[in-house]
């Protein structure tokens, strides 16, 4: 039973662990949240130098081709620092669908430039306040032209290229979604940014007007390949999640340890102590599930989609759990916008999310376990 | 990562298992068990069904795989005692008799009464000859088991003995047992309390059964009156004997790879349920607050399972596990309790029913009963909750207004 990271990998998360504790403090996240900037250039910047938005891209396509159990230790890091950077969007959705579909031009075209950091990709899926379906999708996709409306999409504002999930002239149901590659900054494409929850992270509505549109992946595919690389992102975004839940539980126990009431520490109230408790199993079950997901990832496992969901689900819940009740176990303080609270509260919900709700992954999760049973 | 043994991993399980296809049977697919005691016709026959197949295993040193050779163990690896309990799962095979005895009593008294005493005990309880049992919790003293009552007095050489346990597995079956005693009531509670071994076989020691809520009779009350022991029967020194019950309670922490699990209908039965129930929208398993709730005990589940592979791996590497291993109870029993609910739910009216005429024979509603149990036994979850907030989160102790009192003039309620 080898059911852990390696040393090597242990050592990235430390690194990885103390460059973000140093560059990325809530103090430089909060920076995002009230000002203008889209996202922390200077930190991208640092990131793109150590290689880390390449770890999952092979040597020949300038990545540093390393895997993907680096990059989720690098993802948990992400998570636990709350970095305001557009690395979900450009390396678990952008890059892990060019790697997944992507032909071998189209792959020497971008993954170098995403690796490098001189692009930034994004995944465009969601229309609207409501699930995206195969019948709901209404971007559609006609000779290499793609119109419609996607919001609200994460760095829609400050990508390069979108892969966009479309319907296609041809093909019935699944058969009819296509995936296209779209300049952002080419014709066609008009994009205004969007308020959220989270203003750490940016997001945008992108309206298409016949914008020039390439094809990713073969005819017909385009809803399986995008269901894969959502599969594949849920597991990374998983490892951010667990980091932002960890951070949260730091949080609670440093507070609870120095707040004093009723003439003692807070944290020697069983009220406090137990929800403390049911925060770190919760926690740890999250955790655990990430690591299957790993393990599938980086295997390419056939358990893969219950891997995937089972993260989701878990570490959605843990993150939830944990940024709720951190800001319960601050009292009033934790109320305020001055303490930091917030910021995991805004983060946790953004991606739980992000990616589908919860709701829709058990559904999902329901649906592989019952064709397993037939299989 | 990866989820598979190491070469000398994979050599003992395949030795284990050789040893196991020579001398067990396979379990049958449907699960029913011929050696499983709840299906024998009485406790007698299932108790000397066990005791062959612990004497088998400690003539091939399985028994006790982690103890010292000289000790009758295998000298092994806790990693090797995993190993071998896995492959033992598959076979049926009757257990579940020596392991409060073989996991906790025994070593305690191998830690420290003589070497002579040690060597009287360990070979019979190893070869499942003698049974034991812990004889720690009281009506008064459940959570807080420090406030014990049972009174053992000196008298010469001896000690004379009066009180009553409760919650003891195993009393009317078991030779010996260890037993936790209050000698000082004048000390604080912690203070006063020394241990000795026992036999339940003595004059003044009664067993009775407790009935439980769901209707069996597990555990035990267990009565002294006058019980003479000698004072040679003394574990650890007068007044120590808290220091020397929480040497026994850290070996059954120790004791990894017996889990919680195993108590009843889980997610698998469940989806079996939702699949042939037919709501009044179709299928259960097509509904959507149905899939909803499945998903999420599948989900704790999984985590749970994922959580005791990373404290395997620990194991199998050498080091020790770290603190997620104090998550499974607290997980497995409220989940047990719900999921049966839920399950019974899915029968409706029907639901009430009972016994191996119910549907899926009843075992929902079992575990539906059995479930608060769970929940109180070994650590209840509020007790479990504040060893994870303590031990694993560094939270301060709770505070005991109890501390510095001497025990007997504590406030007790009815």
């Amino acid at each position: 039973m080898n059911f852990d990271f390696s040393d090597d990998q242990k050592m990235l998360k430390e690194q990885a662990q103390k460059f973000l504790a140093e560059k990325c403090p809530t103090k430089a996240v909060r920076k995002i949240l009230e000002g203008d900037e889209p996202f922390d250039r200077a930190l991208w910047k640092q990131i793109a130098e150590m290689g880390w938005l390449g770890t999952s891209i092979p040597e020949e396509f300038g990545g540093l081709g390393l895997g993907h159990l680096e990059l989720c230790v690098i993802a948990e890091e992400l998570g636990r620092a709350l970095a305001p950077v557009p690395f979900s969007s450009s390396v678990y959705l952008a890059t892990e669908a060019l790697l997944l579909a992507g032909s071998k031009e189209q792959k020497e075209k971008y993954l170098p430039k995403l690796a490098s950091g001189e692009i930034i990709g994004t995944f465009a899926l969601a229309e609207g306040p409501q699930p995206p379906t195969v019948k709901s999708i209404k971007a559609s996709l006609r000779g290499g032209r793609l119109s419609g409306v996607k919001t609200p999409i994460a760095d829609g504002d400050v990508a390069d290229f979108a892969v966009v999930v479309a319907r296609s002239g041809e093909g019935a149901g699944e058969r009819a979604i296509a995936l296209a590659i779209v300049d952002l900054k080419g014709e066609g494409v008009t994009r205004k940014a969007v308020k959220t929850l989270d203003p750490s992270r940016s997001h945008a509505e992108i309206t298409f007007k016949d914008a020039p549109a390439e094809a990713l992946g073969a005819a017909g595919e385009g809803w399986d390949i995008a269901r894969r690389v959502l599969d594949r992102a849920a597991i990374l975004m998983a490892f951010e999640q667990v980091g932002g839940a960890d951070a949260c539980l730091a949080m609670a126990k440093d507070y609870a340890l120095n707040r004093y009431a009723f003439g003692r520490q807070i944290a020697s109230f069983q009220a406090i102590k137990h929800k403390l408790a049911d925060m770190y199993v919760l926690n740890e079950l999250a955790r655990s599930n990430a690591f299957f997901g790993a393990w599938a990832l980086s295997t390419d496992a056939p358990e893969l989609p219950e891997a995937a969901a089972g993260a989701r689900i878990s570490a959605s819940d843990a993150f939830h759990n944990a940024s709720k009740e951190n800001i319960q176990t601050h009292g009033g303080m934790g109320f305020t916008w001055e303490l930091d609270c917030h910021l995991f509260y805004r983060r946790a919900k953004m991606l739980g999310l992000a990616l589908g709700a919860p709701r829709v992954w058990k559904d999902r999760l329901i649906t592989h376990l019952e064709r397993k049973n037939v299989a | 990562m990866d989820f598979k043994d190491t070469p000398d991993e994979a050599k003992f399980r395949a030795e284990v298992r050789a040893w196991l296809e020579a001398n067990a049977k396979p379990k049958s697919a449907t699960g029913f068990s011929a050696e499983n005691p709840r299906f024998q016709q009485s406790e007698q026959e299932a108790l000397k069904k066990a005791k062959a197949w612990q004497a088998k295993k400690a003539e091939a040193r399985y028994a006790r795989i982690t103890w010292p050779k000289e000790w009758g163990g295998l000298g092994g690896t806790p990693i090797q005692q995993v190993i071998y309990s896995q492959e033992e799962s598959k076979f049926d095979v009757p257990t579940g008799f020596f392991e409060i005895g073989l996991g906790m009593c025994v070593p305690t008294v191998m830690h420290y009464a003589d070497k002579a005493t040690s060597e009287r005990f360990v070979s019979p309880a190893i070869r499942g000859e003698e049974i034991w049992c812990q004889l720690f919790s009281e009506p008064s003293a459940g959570s807080d088991v420090a406030g014990l009552r049972t009174r053992a007095e000196k008298d010469g050489d001896e000690w004379v003995i009066n009180g009553q346990k409760i919650w003891t597995s195993g009393a009317h079956y078991s030779d010996y047992g260890i037993l936790l005693t209050r000698t000082d009531p004048k000390a604080p509670k912690h203070k006063g309390l020394t241990m000795f071994w026992i036999s339940m076989k003595a004059p003044g020691v009664e067993a009775r059964p407790i009935k439980q809520m769901s209707g069996g009779a597990n555990f035990n009350e267990v009565f002294f009156t006058n019980l003479r022991v000698k004072d040679s029967q003394r574990l650890g020194a007068v007044g120590d004997g808290w220091k020397v019950a929480l040497t026994t309670l850290m070996h059954e922490r120790l004791a990894v790879g017996g889990g919680a699990g195993g108590s009843g209908p889980d997610v698998n039965e469940l989806l079996m349920l939702a699949r042939e129930t037919e709501l009044e929208d179709g299928p259960a398993i097509k509904n959507a607050a149905v899939r909803e709730k499945i998903a999420e005990w599948y989900v704790r589940g999984q985590g749970l399972k994922y959580t005791t592979y990373r404290t395997l791996t620990a194991l199998s590497k050498g080091s020790v596990p770290g603190p997620e291993a104090s998550i499974a109870k607290i997980v497995v029993a409220p989940k047990l309790q719900d999921l049966n609910s839920f399950a019974m739910d899915l029968e409706d009216m029907g639901g009430i029913a009972v016994g191996e005429d119910a549907p899926a024979m009843g075992a929902f509603q079992q575990a539906f009963m059995w479930a608060p149990g769970l929940r109180i036994a070994g650590g209840t979850d509020e007790i479990l909750r504040n060893i994870i907030a303590e031990r694993v989160l560094g939270l301060p102790g709770d505070i005991r207004v109890d501390k510095d009192i001497p025990y007997n003039e504590l406030p007790t309620g009815r």
